[in-house]
């Protein structure tokens, strides 16, 4: 992890919300395609739950599996990634790699016991403004059922 | 550290359902932040007012706006920076009103949210580092790769604007396809009349280099700085020295079939293509002259006056350099061969467009007779097949080749031009006239030249008593049938070059399934490749008609041209950068490059002592997508702007 | 050489002398043809049309009855068994949805692992023109024919990957092999009309009107087929086509495989040619082949 210049682990940090759980999102969105889809939702109006806090990337294939990892780690109840749609990406190839490395990071979370749920991904293009809405709605829903993350707890 | 926090009300459109002083007031107790404050329209002039006189009397060194979507006014910001004295690239944008205030109702809600994003921002511009804008030189000429009408016309636009112009065709003439057609629709203009001013235009230019019979083998660099490496082939004739008097073919005793002329005509063993060539100098076909198989004959250099025949001539290969490159490398017609139902190309009389082309060329091999090649009678009934190899996912290729239907509507015309009693019969799918003029000229095949359109397949061509029996369903009446032919035209559609992907491969540009290279952006940069520096004209990208082959090489030559006036690239600083100490030469970063933007590089290592690979970004090349970075396994690879430690820091303050 | 040989209902019934001279061959050229034992139908022509999972668990049901008798691959003589086997084989190779269900209706795992092949094939192909020749008593000379294939023995593509598709050679060659001219015609994959040829006998008039016209046309004096559908189309209808056409066509239609054993010298009077409608003695006595 120093590689990639984290000082320190952050001290858990659980979103205390009143009565409900309400999940912390983190969102990685590419520059090209899913941010301007995000920014689209805005200037069309569009409402959805405010859980995914976005992070923006020149492009999904920018995303380190390291980062999904760290942001599960230090307590993120999920993390969504959204890119171009696969053929659309602004630099060609970029969300064929991210399709493929975080196909395989899915299984590995499984694998290492962590609920699938909390990392998902989607393509959501520029002009998709109504599909980002949908996809924050059903990714904060999903994260609801799933509950809080708890490994940032077991890691003390 | 002295970080600025600007919060904007955007009028309401921010401060209606986020509460922008909440906002300041909880953004100035993070880390680093040394003043936090609220404005009306922050993107205004006393708004960036506001930013500047902030960073004068605070002392402040980096700042977050925050405000709209950075798409909007990142830039106006950071001009606002620079023109305040600080690095521009030291601002970041939290954007809290597309992303929230416009998306969220609730005000307690939103206004968390907003606190989040600014922090984000604020975590990331901790980490930000001062960038300086990168410039790279721009070598003053442009390559044109072919010399079909698209390359002669990219070459004379850019010549125009009095670059210098270097011009690469393979065979021994420019001309191109375009040559060897007859006529041109939908105007019926001669295809020499308009095309060999052009080509003379090119050859008498001071600003354009031409190299015929040659091929570029090898390309190196990147936007400004390409070194290309050129083969001349041998012509075995001094091209200064030759006159094009023509006594070395008149008196040359070997003949053999010319490709000019599609096979149906000969030509000798030293040659030129086509009377109109340019330049009108032979060429020597080393597998067919005597000299060159059985060290006999010698006649050509013996009635060479002048001495320009040179059989010890040898390939030749030559290197230059160019700031950008024009790739015109056309297209082939696609082989009927695999076409069972056409006779498999066994037949005779069954031929392709390009043949009719050449029979209907008054200076072509039956001097403007349209007649049946195995007995040299005139042809009487033609039947027309379209989409031959085109809209066939079976045998040919998926896609419409958007020309043939075109030019069979001309070949129609034309054979009732040539002969009177002629009659042409045009078996179609759908008829696909979309240009200007183009619909009225099928109309007008039909309806004056007496063109008889059948809409359906053909299943079965086979030689019966002499004549062609083309067996065919007419889907319009239901009904099956035949007819008599003296001759069978394809319309072949157009495929990619043989050697389309090697070139692409030498230029790193993209190509698709069907090998036909790949633009920028289907729709807003046509004439681009991924590759910056390297164009697309013609039908080497997707097949194109003459006025869309000549639109598409203007609009090739005006980007070439835009970096012909710089004398540096302006370069955004936001691409990637190794990190020597930490890079193990893995070569990982240079196989996920999308643009080749990485190369491996030898390095001293004083530490070990010795010589190590390293990965090097190209600076000119890289777009700063930082897939280069996610597939790192040191960390070494980092994109500016984006970098590692930036969000690292990002996802902590979360 | 030796195969499970599936006859087929024709080559048991209509096309009795092609099962017999098939087997005439093959003793004299030592290849060994063990019929399946209890073979069941191929599902031609009417299954396929109705239920396609019949059409195809019928010949699963018979490669997997040759698949325990362990002969080697499944030989057939008729061009319609052979289609069926090769597209079930199809199915049951790249369908995994389809292998599914009809392995569920014949109750056993089958990939598509016995092979099925035409006789024709086993004679070109695994015997080989050039052992084939050596073993010829007499070219049968100064006969022209043309060779017809008919629409299923290279059709679909892909599929029996017998022949090329459109212009197949073949048979061609082997009648080349064994002193026969073989004309060159158009019409070789042409349809003859199957199996209209009971419900819609007029377009079987008509289609195998053409063939023979062509054929004549072209020069044939007969024609050689390797399926049993169209042999009985231009044999046993050339009649009421000659009286339909007002034509008077006597053109012998030919199993291959009759010429062949001919070549290798088989009495005739072991090769059915009484059993032809169109008598081909006159033509084989008039060439001097026959005595």
């Amino acid at each position: 992890m120093s590689a990639l210049g984290t000082d320190s682990m952050k001290d858990d940090k659980k979103m205390a919300a009143d009565g409900g759980f309400e999940p912390n999102i983190v969102g990685f969105l590419c520059n090209w395609c899913s941010y301007a889809g995000a920014d689209l939702a805005g200037t069309s109006r569009m409402q959805y739950p405010p859980n995914v806090k976005i992070i923006r990337v020149p492009c999904s294939g920018r995303v380190n599996p390291l980062f999904i990892l760290k942001c599960l780690m230090d307590g993120a109840d999920g993390v969504l990634i959204s890119g171009c749609h696969i053929g659309d990406c602004h630099y060609s190839e970029g969300n064929y790699y991210a399709r493929r490395r975080f196909a395989v990071l899915k299984n590995f979370l499984e694998y290492i016991g962590i609920d699938p749920r909390r990392f998902q991904m989607s393509w959501v293009s520029a002009a998709e403004g109504d599909k980002w809405a949908k996809v924050v709605k059903e990714v904060v829903e999903d994260i609801r059922n799933a509950g809080p993350n708890t490994i940032s707890a077991e890691k003390k | 550290m002295k970080i600025g926090v600007f919060v904007c009300h955007c009028g309401t459109n921010i401060s209606h359902t986020v509460d922008v002083e909440e906002v300041a007031k909880a953004a100035a107790k993070l880390p680093n932040v040394h003043f936090a404050t609220t404005y009306k329209y922050m993107c205004s002039s006393p708004g960036q007012a506001l930013i500047a006189d902030s960073i004068k009397e605070k002392g402040l060194d980096r700042i977050v706006v925050s405000a709209c979507s950075p798409s909007l006014h990142e830039k106006t910001f950071r001009k606002c920076l620079e023109e305040a004295g600080i690095n521009p690239y030291l601002v970041e944008m939290a954007n809290i009103r597309e992303h929230c205030s416009w998306v969220h109702s609730d005000r307690a809600q939103a206004t968390k949210k907003a606190i989040e994003l600014v922090k984000l921002s604020v975590a990331k511009v901790s980490r930000s580092k001062p960038l300086s804008k990168s410039f790279i030189p721009i070598e003053k000429r442009v390559l044109v790769i072919g010399g079909g009408i698209s390359g002669i016309q990219a070459a004379l636009d850019v010549s125009f604007a009095k670059f210098p112009v270097v011009m690469v065709e393979k065979e021994p003439s420019i001309g191109g396809k375009m040559a060897k057609f007859d006529k041109t629709f939908p105007t019926l203009d001669c295809a020499a009349c308009i095309l060999t001013p052009k080509m003379v235009g090119v050859a008498q230019n001071k600003y354009v280099t031409m190299h015929t019979f040659s091929e570029v083998v090898e390309v190196s660099g990147h936007v400004g700085d390409f070194t290309v490496k050129i083969k001349k082939k041998a012509r075995s004739v001094d091209l200064k020295k030759c006159t094009g008097c023509g006594a070395c073919y008149a008196k040359c005793p070997v003949k053999v079939t010319s490709e000019f002329d599609e096979g149906l005509g000969k030509r000798k063993a030293i040659y030129v293509p086509f009377p109109q060539a340019v330049p009108n100098v032979p060429v020597i076909d080393r597998n067919a002259c005597l000299w060159f198989t059985k060290k006999t004959c010698g006649l050509c250099k013996k009635v060479c006056a002048i001495g320009a025949i040179d059989y010890d001539q040898e390939d030749e290969i030559i290197e230059e350099k160019f700031g950008a490159i024009i790739v015109a490398t056309g297209f082939k017609q696609f082989d009927h061969s695999v076409y069972g139902e056409y006779g498999y190309g066994k037949f005779k009389d069954v031929v392709t467009g390009m043949h009719f082309e050449r029979m209907a060329n008054s200076s072509g091999p039956t001097g403007g007779k349209i007649v049946r090649p195995s007995d040299g009678k005139e042809a009487l009934d033609v039947v027309f097949i379209q989409c031959v190899g085109s809209r066939d996912e079976q045998k040919g290729v998926p896609y419409c080749s958007r020309v043939c239907c075109m030019y069979t509507a001309k070949h129609a015309t034309l054979l009732r031009e040539h002969n009177k009693n002629a009659q042409a019969y045009v078996f179609y799918i759908d008829v696909r006239a979309a240009g200007k003029n183009y619909e009225e000229f099928v109309k007008k095949a039909q309806d004056e030249y007496g063109a008889v359109y059948l809409r359906g397949r053909v299943s079965r061509v086979f030689e019966k008593g002499g004549k062609l029996i083309v067996r065919g369903a007419d889907t319009l009446s239901g009904s099956q049938i035949e007819i008599k032919a003296d001759l069978v035209v394809l319309a072949n559609g157009l495929i990619a070059q043989d050697d389309a992907t090697t070139i692409a491969q030498m230029l790193h540009i993209q190509y698709d399934k069907n090998r036909l290279f790949t633009e920028a952006h289907p729709k807003l940069a046509p004439v681009e490749t991924i590759t910056s520096g390297i164009f697309l004209t013609g039908a080497c990208q997707s097949p194109k008609d003459i006025p869309d082959t000549v639109a598409t090489a203007s609009a090739a030559s005006v980007k070439a041209l835009g970096l012909m006036v710089h004398d540096k690239l302006e370069k955004d600083p936001l691409v990637a950068r190794t990190n020597n100490d930490l890079c193990s030469g893995c070569k990982a970063c240079y196989l996920a490059c999308p643009y080749s933007a990485i190369e491996m590089v030898e390095i001293e290592d004083r530490k070990l002592k010795r010589k190590r690979m390293v990965s090097r970004v190209i600076e000119g090349v890289c777009a700063g997508c930082g897939n280069c970075t996610a597939v790192c396994r040191m960390g070494a690879i980092d994109v500016e702007g984006f970098t590692n430690r930036q969000i690292m820091r990002q996802i902590e303050a979360l | 050489m030796k195969y499970a040989y599936y006859p087929g209902c024709s080559l048991h019934s209509t096309a009795k002398e092609y099962d017999l001279s098939t087997k005439e061959v093959a003793s004299a050229l030592g290849i060994e043809l063990v019929e399946i034992p209890g073979w069941a139908c191929c599902g031609a022509t009417p299954a396929h049309l109705t239920v396609q999972s019949l059409s195809i668990a019928l010949p699963v049901k018979n490669l997997l009855q040759a698949k325990n008798m362990d002969a080697g691959d499944v030989v057939t003589c008729c061009a319609a068994c052979f289609s069926r086997l090769k597209i079930a084989n199809h199915f049951m190779e790249t369908e995994t949805e389809k292998r599914k269900e009809v392995e569920g209706i014949v109750g056993e795992r089958y990939e598509g692992e016995v092979k099925a092949r035409h006789f024709l094939e086993v004679l070109t192909k695994d015997l080989g023109l050039d052992k084939l020749k050596t073993k010829v008593a007499k070219e049968l000379k100064g006969l022209k024919v043309a060779c017809y294939y008919g629409c299923l023995l290279t059709r679909p593509k892909g599929v029996t990957g017998i022949d090329d598709l459109e212009d197949p050679r073949l048979l061609d060659d082997l009648m080349g092999t064994i002193g026969v001219e073989a004309v060159k015609w158009p019409y070789k994959t042409e349809c003859c009309g199957a199996s209209f040829s009971l419900s819609k006998t007029e377009i079987v008039l008509k289609l195998s009107g053409d063939i023979l016209e062509m054929a004549s046309d072209e020069g044939a004096e007969a024609i050689v087929v390797a399926c049993p559908l169209c042999q009985s189309n231009l044999d046993l209808r050339q009649g009421m086509i000659n009286k339909k056409l007002k034509k008077s066509f006597d053109i012998p239609i030919f199993y291959f495989t009759q010429l062949v054993a001919l070549s290798l010298g088989i009495a005739p009077g072991k090769l059915g040619f009484d059993k032809h409608m169109v008598n081909p003695v006159k033509l084989l006595k008039k060439k001097g082949i026959i005595a």
